[in-house]
């Protein structure tokens, strides 16, 4: 980064919510179907239609506005953004201007070069989604309005982002947030999480933010950060080159990963935003906010920092865990069976992240239930099973869906704890290896590993590790 | 019997008494139409086919005993509701071929209750005029005087009653669009409060001032219609939640002991002496009933006109947007692409003032202009608003013309708009307010030309004011009046 300037990021984003219909008809917003059969004379705008609005769609507003620090209006308004396009049925896009359903709020993020950190939200507001454009060959395009009318929460944050890593970090409390309260699923590449980000650059110490360029058309988290640091120092360059950054939305090229000037401020639209007279006013009562206040659930950032004060994981286990909703649930339902949470975290983040990511599968769909594993867990408390047979276990587990005592019995896993018969296994061993016994008998311990390997082999990896320990130490001393 | 001066009342009772059947009687309709349609232009499109079979059912309900209060009556809407299967053109070309995939929600209310609809009728484009010479399918006609204009936008609707077409019809007014033609058709039309009828399936032209009502040839026979059409409709999210009255039970209260009030700002210079006389003569009428009148003032009359075309084109220039000729109604393309191809289709499918009150709404909406135009245009309709609140605080009803003048000349406004628009200036002030008014016949110009007399009420106070105008009606002889044809 060039150190003479200081950038300015802000974000949109565009949450697509979860609900069963659209924001303003009674019509699937199921993903993938043939196009325009999810629509009728509402989300086609055709004459005479009127929009009627969605309950679920304020309460998603809710919960979002709650979780992210926002003050909620008692009364908000909506409005229309009128422009011509042909994925736009009506001419106009319902959305919110002058009065949002939520203002004022803001998340805590953790930088590098200043620690904690806020970044405000300025508001979060409803409005409907577009249809698409099916562009063929030739002349022609088709309008898919499966789309339109779907709802959308706009999040926009203040322009209190000064490098690509604090509005990545941003982005990275905002996404687990909307995906934990079941308002959205969270897939950037399907659309369901979009974020245009305004950037802008400043020598240091000037007041006025410069002249911003917005970039739109990023679908990842690599590529949002790629897309900023690329504009930025685009924005240096003109600014070096003796130009002037133009206001201007650009496109993001991931093949190139350059960004690309869509329109000029000459063409920007003029929107004509005015209340919408086919809506009343939406009044949320207080009594409504505390309803949804009370099902708003752990955050994971109150999670986070729970599993670190009360369970004692490390931050990394801890942010790691909590970062995804199903697999902290998965996580808090294996503690509340075997109360070892720094285990419990291990084999969550270890073997079963491991297995599921190998076989490209969820944790909603894991065949491993936390009963079951806690199970394996146990066999590894009571000394039953090593750690290193437990894996044997685990596997064993999520191929047949057995139980771990089923599995340890059939397989005959048990773990050797008589010590007679480790005595027996490491005397054959030091009859058969003399030669590294001297060696070890005259000062070379590294040595012990080997024995250990030895005395494990033998034993197909059932005896007790820490007898196995002990009693070589005994012998090899005596 | 003699069907043009007969009410939906008389037709009931002999359609009940199975003196008439339903298919007659819409026979006779279709035939009188055939006969005077061409003189009037009233009608749109006649679907006379779909009525017969209604009219069949219609039939069988009433043999079976299940009628209604509507159940075979005919009647015809305006070309601004959407009604499946048959043609809705909003009386524009840019709507020419199309066909409404669902009905709208006072059309099927009607079908419900087993009314025939024996076609769509004639209107300014999207109900945008005062005259009803701004429609594609040519202008309609006076019934009176075919010289004359019947009044707009639902000109189609006053003149078929007029014209003994149909008992009644449907209107939609949003700035005097119902009463305006009444008054001058001389038949009763009733404009409900906002929010009292559905506008789902209507088609907007402001929709914050926009509202459905009867059009009859008497009070009793709006009163019904209304009753038959108004309601709270889960898919209109600004009509009310309120009960609908019996409006028939209550109709012949009378009003011995009502405060009506004669808003000083409305008997301006410049009113018509004919009409000015005949509304003065009606105070004495009212007061013979038993009512007080006093004079009360609605101080930010002045402003109405002004804030209705500020608030009423804003609006529609983002109503009309969705006709680009995307997805329905008549497309030009020259292939020269998309921002052509609407360029085209509207520049094409819409009429002259349709496009001027687009552009005045444009404009009033641009940024820069917003607060000096549409923001300010909507406190003054909030201070005109409180003016009729204030108003009904010390009175019951108000009492006013409906138009400076009885019905002008076909094309006599045309090329003024101004003038055009001034002559809703006792009409659009209630349409701000969002209350209610209804025009009934209360005299006839030296001309001939009916004259209407207007009576406003408090939000919902639609009983009361068809109670105002059945006492009126039935202590004169202006109404029931139907011109030779």
């Amino acid at each position: 980064m060039d150190s003479r300037y200081e950038v300015v990021i802000g974000l949109e984003v565009h949450v697509q919510l979860t609900t069963k219909s659209k924001i303003f008809c009674g019509c699937s917003t199921a993903f993938g179907q043939t196009p325009n059969s999810q629509t009728c004379p509402v989300c086609l705008g055709l004459p005479g239609a009127l929009p009627v609005l969605n309950r679920q769609v304020v309460e998603d507003a809710v919960k979002t506005g709650l979780a992210t620090n926002c003050r909620i209006a008692p009364r908000s308004i909506f409005a229309r953004k009128n422009y011509f396009y042909p994925d736009l049925p009506k001419g106009y896009q319902i959305s919110q201007f002058e009065l949002p359903i939520c203002e004022h709020g803001w998340l805590e993020i953790e930088t590098e070069e200043h620690g904690q950190k806020k970044v405000g939200i300025t508001r979060i507001h409803m409005e409907e989604d577009a249809g698409k454009l099916l562009h063929s060959d030739g002349n022609s395009s088709s309008v898919d309005l499966n789309r339109a009318c779907t709802p959308l929460l706009e999040v926009v944050s203040e322009p209190d982002m000064r490098s690509a890593d604090e509005a990545i970090a941003y982005l990275k409390q905002l996404h687990p947030i909307v995906v934990y309260l079941g308002v959205c699923d969270g897939n950037l590449e399907e659309g369901s999480f979009r974020c245009d980000a305004n950037v802008s650059v400043r020598p240091w110490g000037q007041q006025e933010l410069g002249t911003r360029a917005e970039v739109k058309n990023l679908n990842s988290f690599r590529f949002i950060k790629q897309a900023i640091e690329y504009e930025v120092e685009r924005q240096i360059e003109v600014i070096d080159d003796g130009g002037k950054v133009v206001q201007e939305t650009r496109l993001f090229d991931a093949d190139s990963g350059v960004t690309r000037s869509m329109r000029g401020k000459e063409e920007a639209h003029v929107y004509r935003y005015f209340p919408d007279p086919d809506l009343v006013p939406l009044v949320v009562s207080d009594a409504w906010v505390e309803r949804v206040r009370g099902t708003l659930p752990e955050l994971p950032a109150a999670k986070q920092q729970r599993y670190q004060g009360e369970l004692g994981l490390a931050a990394y286990d801890a942010g790691v865990i909590s970062a995804e909703r199903p697999v902290a649930e998965y996580f808090e339902a294996l503690v509340a069976l075997h109360n070892h949470p720094k285990t419990c975290a291990n084999w969550v983040m270890g073997e079963l992240l491991r297995a599921l990511n190998e076989n490209g599968i969820g944790i909603a769909d894991c065949p491993v239930t936390p009963k079951l594993l806690a199970e394996v867990l146990q066999r590894i408390e009571d000394n039953t099973i090593s750690g290193k047979i437990a894996k044997t276990v685990f596997g064993e587990i999520w191929q047949t869906g057995k139980t771990a005592d089923q599995v340890i019995a059939e397989k005959g896993l048990k773990q050797v704890t008589d010590t007679g018969a480790i005595e027996g296994i490491v005397a054959e061993v030091i009859a058969a290896n003399p030669g590294q016994v001297a060696e070890y008998q005259a000062g070379k311990e590294k040595l012990m590993g080997f024995f250990v390997g030895q005395v494990m082999k033998a034993s197909k990896g059932k005896a007790n590790p820490g007898m196995v320990n002990q009693l070589l130490k005994k012998k090899l001393s005596e | 019997m003699k069907l043009n001066s007969s009410s939906i009342h008389q037709l009931r009772q002999k359609l009940a008494a199975g003196e008439l059947t339903s298919v007659a009687l819409t026979r006779a309709c279709l035939e009188r139409i055939a006969a005077t349609n061409g003189k009037v232009n009233s009608f749109i499109t006649v679907c006379e086919k779909e009525a017969l079979a209604a009219a069949e059912v219609a039939d069988r309900r009433i043999a079976a005993g299940d009628a209604a209060p509507l159940t075979g009556i005919p009647l015809a809407v305006k070309d601004i509701f959407n009604t499946l299967d048959v043609r809705t053109t909003c009386g524009s070309k840019i709507l020419d071929n199309y066909i409404s995939p669902y009905d709208a929600t006072v059309i099927a209310k009607l079908r419900e209750q087993g009314a025939v609809i024996v076609g769509k009728l004639n209107m300014d484009e999207f109900a945008m005029g005062s005259s009803s010479e701004n429609s594609a399918a040519g202008p309609v006609l006076n019934p009176w005087d075919l010289q004359r204009v019947p009044g707009g936008s639902s000109g189609g609707s006053a003149a078929a009653v007029a014209a003994g077409q149909v008992p009644a019809t449907l209107g939609t007014d949003t700035g005097g669009s119902i009463r305006q033609p009444a008054s001058h058709c001389g038949v009763v039309g009733l404009k409900p409060t906002y929010g009292r009828v559905s506008r789902f399936g209507v088609i907007a032209y402001a929709s914050s001032l926009d509202q459905v009502g009867p059009l009859a040839g008497n009070v009793e026979d709006c009163a019904l219609l209304l009753g038959a059409v108004a309601g709270y409709d889960p898919a209109d999210s600004t009509s009310v939640d309120t009960p609908v009255p019996d409006y028939l039970a209550s109709l012949k209260e009378g009003v011995k002991g009502k405060k009506i009030g004669l808003p000083k700002e409305y008997f301006i210079e410049g009113l018509d002496p004919d009409v000015k006389k005949a509304v003065a003569a009606t105070i004495a009428t009212y007061q013979q009933l038993g009512a007080e009148v006093i004079e009360v003032s609605l101080p930010h009359t002045d402003y109405a006109v002004a804030c209705y075309y500020l608030i009423a084109t804003a609006e529609a220039s983002s109503n009309l947007a969705r006709y680009d000729g995307v997805r329905f109604g008549v497309r030009k393309d020259a292939g020269e692409g998309l921002i052509d191809m609407y360029r085209q289709t509207r520049a094409a499918g819409f009429g002259d003032e349709v496009k001027r009150r687009i552009m005045l709404g444009t404009y009033a909406l641009s940024s820069g202009y917003y607060d000096a135009y549409y923001l300010k245009a909507q406190k003054v309709r909030t201070l005109i608003r409180e003016d009729f609140f204030a108003a009904f605080e010390q009175v019951d009803l108000l009492l006013t013309p409906v138009a400076p003048t009885p019905a002008f000349k076909i094309g006599e406004k045309v090329n003024d708009p101004l003038q055009m628009y001034l002559s809703d200036i006792f009409t659009i002030p209630v349409n701000l307010a969002g209350t209610c008014g209804i025009s009934l016949p209360c005299g006839m110009s030296h001309e001939g030309l009916p004259i209407g007399l207007q009576l406003l009420g408090k939000p919902f106070a639609e009983a009361e004011i068809l109670q105002a105008a059945w006492a009126f009606e039935n202590a004169t002889d202006w109404g029931g009046k139907f011109p030779e044809l």
